[in-house]
């Protein structure tokens, strides 16, 4: 961690920055870009992003602490969104929240030790009609129930470890060194 | 050959081009066509699995038939939805249709011919065997005008649009001088149907009359009312003719670029949008030169970052220049000065989608529909406890029962219809009593709601209003941009009594604060956020002083919802010793079972979720809620070692 990370993050920001079209220089098309680069907005990126429009670092983040979508924080690998919206809350949203809470030990806003999941409350995505809604990663789960969260958390634990023998089986040899966990602690 | 004539022959040329693609492919009706809804809400109800059955199963059948996705077509309680039209049969809908009847639908209907009546939602066209969509009663209410080729068109591939008549509007726009484009709209008496109800060719007057040659359309797609989807719908699954009513739109005021601003939370959308745009422009309909008639219109999708402020036009504006997104006094209107200083027509989705059939029809035609001076037709996103949800499009003027009853086929589960909340966060809940009331923007504000965006969300007897409004203050409170002091401090207050009442905390005096807090706030606000923001406050004292009351003097719940003052008790004398199905249920093991074999909720454990009075078999009814407090019986808490017991 240190100076390192940090001149890593500028780097892969001016990267992103060279890849943008002149139509898309708006500030918040390009902090879009970068969050999507990243996962989220590292300070060092924000930084970088100031720097090239020649704009001082706190309008860049007064912007982005205005909207919803940009977050400073690294999401889990399977973010887990549950929907608020007025068909969903009148559902039982909440419950559905309390039950992902449960089930994963963090409240809303919070990332798992692992770094598996993140759990965040999002306003509506639309699908009232399919009330109440979660969100896993980009896949809309509509009807929920308190009792699917345990069968969507099953799934996703089979696949990791479907995942998990598939890699061990490739790596068999070279070395017992798994890279995800590697760049894991890279982000910690 | 002059101009007009140029323009015609060019958009016949697309349309054959139109018609030997969909020939090509064999979509023209010469072998058979199923489609799947593949709209967020279908995705949502596994569109997508779906989709991918189908495909396996026509292969693996060795059937000639192809396979497209369309977008929604508002009957979204039956998701996913499969339509089949095959020669000798009318085009049949079947929904919902699950993997596992996905292939059986291909191996008995397309292999055997045999339309599997059991699974038919409707047909489409009329025929003697297979009741038609048009003959269910909600069909006799709506009329589809912004809808209409909604779930019809591939919204990924132009040429579908255009077989199914989409920029036919925009072609004799292009031959229509600019005033009287701006004069037609006048006389179809068209609003905005974003909620404000404006008069939309006032707006393209000012913008068309300034002396500034740089102007800009500017479609307003953030539709960030909770409850809302219909401009989500709209431009998922046509998004055609929203760009052909930016298009016009732009050629009336004479404006040469536009942005189509979409929600963050609406991925699909955007994506859909922008392949339409690229489309479009690849065959010469938007671009520099649409249809060879030297007019130029060049519009961007601009994908908003997810604040619900943005819908208010200068606010929007500020977003789009890279700015935090927060409104500024208004006049001067936006389409005096908007973005970057420049004349800027904004208008939402729905008004625009709207623009292209009064130029296909004529502005008589489109006049005729409606009531009194609110013309045309309204889509409502129909949400909560009823029986059909999803969209549907009906004249302006018809009355909310109708709409509710009839097209939305009442409240399920023999429950008893409480309200309907109508226009979001800034509007309001009306009861039972104030559904003879026709859909407009004045008569709706009179009775304290508004029109809205469109969302419709009914509750029943099982939803509580205190609540209800306390969820609708935290989301204001939360979206409030910070700017004004009344809207900033004044949300946060009435949610914070709000939130004593629900929790068995509230005063008999907090809600003559509550009311004079909502007038302040009213009075103290820039934009329509602040100003609407007590709607859901006061419609609901209105309508529902008693469900207030009953919380602050008996620390009661009528509705049993609150949490503070509800509990879940499994009565001793109705539980089965045989059955466990609630313990099963229970997602966080908050029920035990006692020496007697009867089931024991400990009050600490339960989050309130439910699932054990949905679990409980009807025969046996054990489970109920319990409010106030003071009825519970005993906590139910389990004796200590309980759980070391169990694991023996």
């Amino acid at each position: 961690m240190g100076s390192d990370n940090g001149e890593r993050v500028a780097e892969e920001t001016r990267q992103v920055l060279e890849s943008l079209a002149p139509e898309q220089r708006n500030l918040i098309t390009i902090l879009q870009k970068v969050q999507k680069h990243f996962g989220y907005l590292p300070r060092e990126a924000m930084i970088e992003v100031a720097r090239s429009q020649g704009i001082h670092e706190t309008r860049v983040y007064s912007v982005a602490s205005f909207y919803n979508q940009f977050r400073f924080v690294p999401p889990g690998k399977y973010p887990v969104k549950v929907c608020m919206g007025t068909a969903c809350h009148i559902k039982g949203g909440d419950n559905i929240l309390k039950v992902w809470e449960t089930k994963l030990g963090i409240r809303e806003g919070e990332v798992t030790e692992d770094r598996k999941f993140s759990l965040d409350r999002v306003a509506c995505v639309g699908c009232c009609a399919m009330a109440p809604v979660a969100l896993v990663g980009e896949e809309v789960h509509g009807g929920m129930m308190p009792t699917r969260v345990e069968g969507i958390l099953l799934a996703i634990r089979m696949k990791e470890e479907a995942e998990r023998a598939q890699q061990e089986k490739e790596t068999a040899g070279p070395g017992p060194e798994i890279q995800e966990g590697a760049q894991g602690r890279e982000h910690a | 050959m002059n101009r007009d004539e140029a323009i015609v022959a060019a958009f016949e040329r697309l349309l054959e081009k139109a018609k030997r693609h969909l020939a090509e492919q064999g979509r023209d009706g010469s072998r058979p066509v199923v489609t799947v809804g593949t709209a967020t809400c279908g995705r949502a109800a596994g569109a997508l699995d779906t989709l991918a059955a189908l495909r396996e199963e026509i292969e693996a059948c060795g059937v000639d038939a192809a396979v497209m996705e369309v977008g929604c077509n508002g009957h979204c309680y039956a998701e996913p939805l499969v339509t089949i039209s095959k020669l000798g049969w009318p085009p049949i809908l079947y929904g919902p249709v699950k993997p596992g009847l996905a292939s059986v639908l291909v191996k008995r209907f397309l292999v055997e011919d045999d339309p599997c009546l059991e699974y038919v939602l409707g047909g489409l066209e009329p025929h003697d065997l297979i009741p038609a969509l048009t003959d269910f009663p909600r069909s006799a209410y709506e009329m589809r005008v912004l809808l209409a080729r909604c779930g019809r068109i591939d919204p990924t591939d132009i040429h579908s649009a255009l077989a199914a008549g989409a920029y036919a509007g925009l072609v004799r726009a292009l031959r229509t001088e600019p005033a009287d484009i701006v004069e037609e709209i006048r006389r179809a008496q068209l609003k905005g149907l974003g909620g404000a109800g404006y008069d939309t060719w006032k707006k393209w007057k000012v913008c068309r009359e300034s002396a500034d040659p740089e102007r800009f359309v500017i479609c307003n797609a953030d539709e960030g009312d909770p409850g809302a989807f219909m401009d989500r719908s709209l431009l998922e699954s046509d998004p055609h003719a929203v760009l052909e009513g930016m298009a016009i739109c732009a050629r009336a005021v004479g404006a040469p670029k536009g942005y189509l601003y979409i929600r963050a939370e609406y991925p699909l959308a955007v994506e859909r949008a922008r392949l339409a745009v690229a489309q479009a422009r690849e065959l010469g309909l938007l671009g520099p030169d649409i249809l060879g008639s030297g007019f130029a219109f060049e519009p961007r999708v601009f994908q908003a970052a997810g604040a619900f402020v943005c819908g208010e036009e200068t606010a929007l504006i500020a977003s789009i220049e890279g700015r935090r997104g927060m409104p500024r006094i208004r006049p001067p209107f936006p389409a005096e000065k908007g973005l970057n200083g420049k004349p800027t027509v904004i208008n939402n989705v729905k008004t625009l989608a709207s623009v292209p059939y009064i130029f296909r029809e004529g502005w008589r035609s489109f006049a005729a529909i409606g009531h009194r001076a609110t013309k045309g037709t309204t889509v409502f996103a129909l949400a909560g406890k009823v029986m059909n949800t999803g969209l549907v499009e009906v004249p302006m003027g018809t009355s909310l029962r109708r709409l509710i009853f009839e097209v939305g086929g009442g409240v399920p589960k023999g429950k008893a219809f409480k309200a309907v909340q109508i226009g979001g966060p800034s509007g309001g809940c009306l009861p039972e009593e104030k559904l003879d009331v026709p859909i407009g923007f004045k008569a709706l504000k009179e009775a304290g709601a508004m029109m809205g965006s469109g969302g419709m969300v009914i509750l029943d007897e099982d939803n509580c209003m205190v609540e209800t409004a306390r969820f609708f203050l935290d989301f204001t409170q939360k979206e409030s941009c910070g700017k004004c002091t009344f809207c900033r401090i004044g949300t946060r207050q009435m949610l914070e009594i709000l939130e004593d009442i629900v929790q068995g905390r509230g005063t008999e005096e907090q809600i003559a604060l509550l009311e004079s807090l909502a007038e302040d706030i009213r009075l103290g606000s820039l934009c329509n956020l602040g100003r609407t923001a007590p709607n859901p406050i006061l419609t609901t004292l209105r309508y529902f002083r008693g469900e207030y009351e009953a919380h602050i003097r008996e620390r009661r719940c009528p509705a049993k919802v609150c949490r503070a003052l509800t509990a879940y008790y499994i009565l001793p004398e109705k539980c089965e010793r045989t059955c466990d199905a609630c313990v099963g249920s229970c997602p966080t093991e908050a029920i035990w079972v006692n020496a007697k074999r009867f089931k024991v909720i400990d009050q600490s454990f339960c989050i309130q979720c439910g699932a054990c009075l949905e679990a409980c078999p009807v025969q046996y009814s054990a489970v109920v809620k319990i409010s106030p407090l003071a009825d519970l019986p005993d906590r139910g808490a389990r004796p200590e070692g309980y759980e070391k017991k169990k694991e023996k």
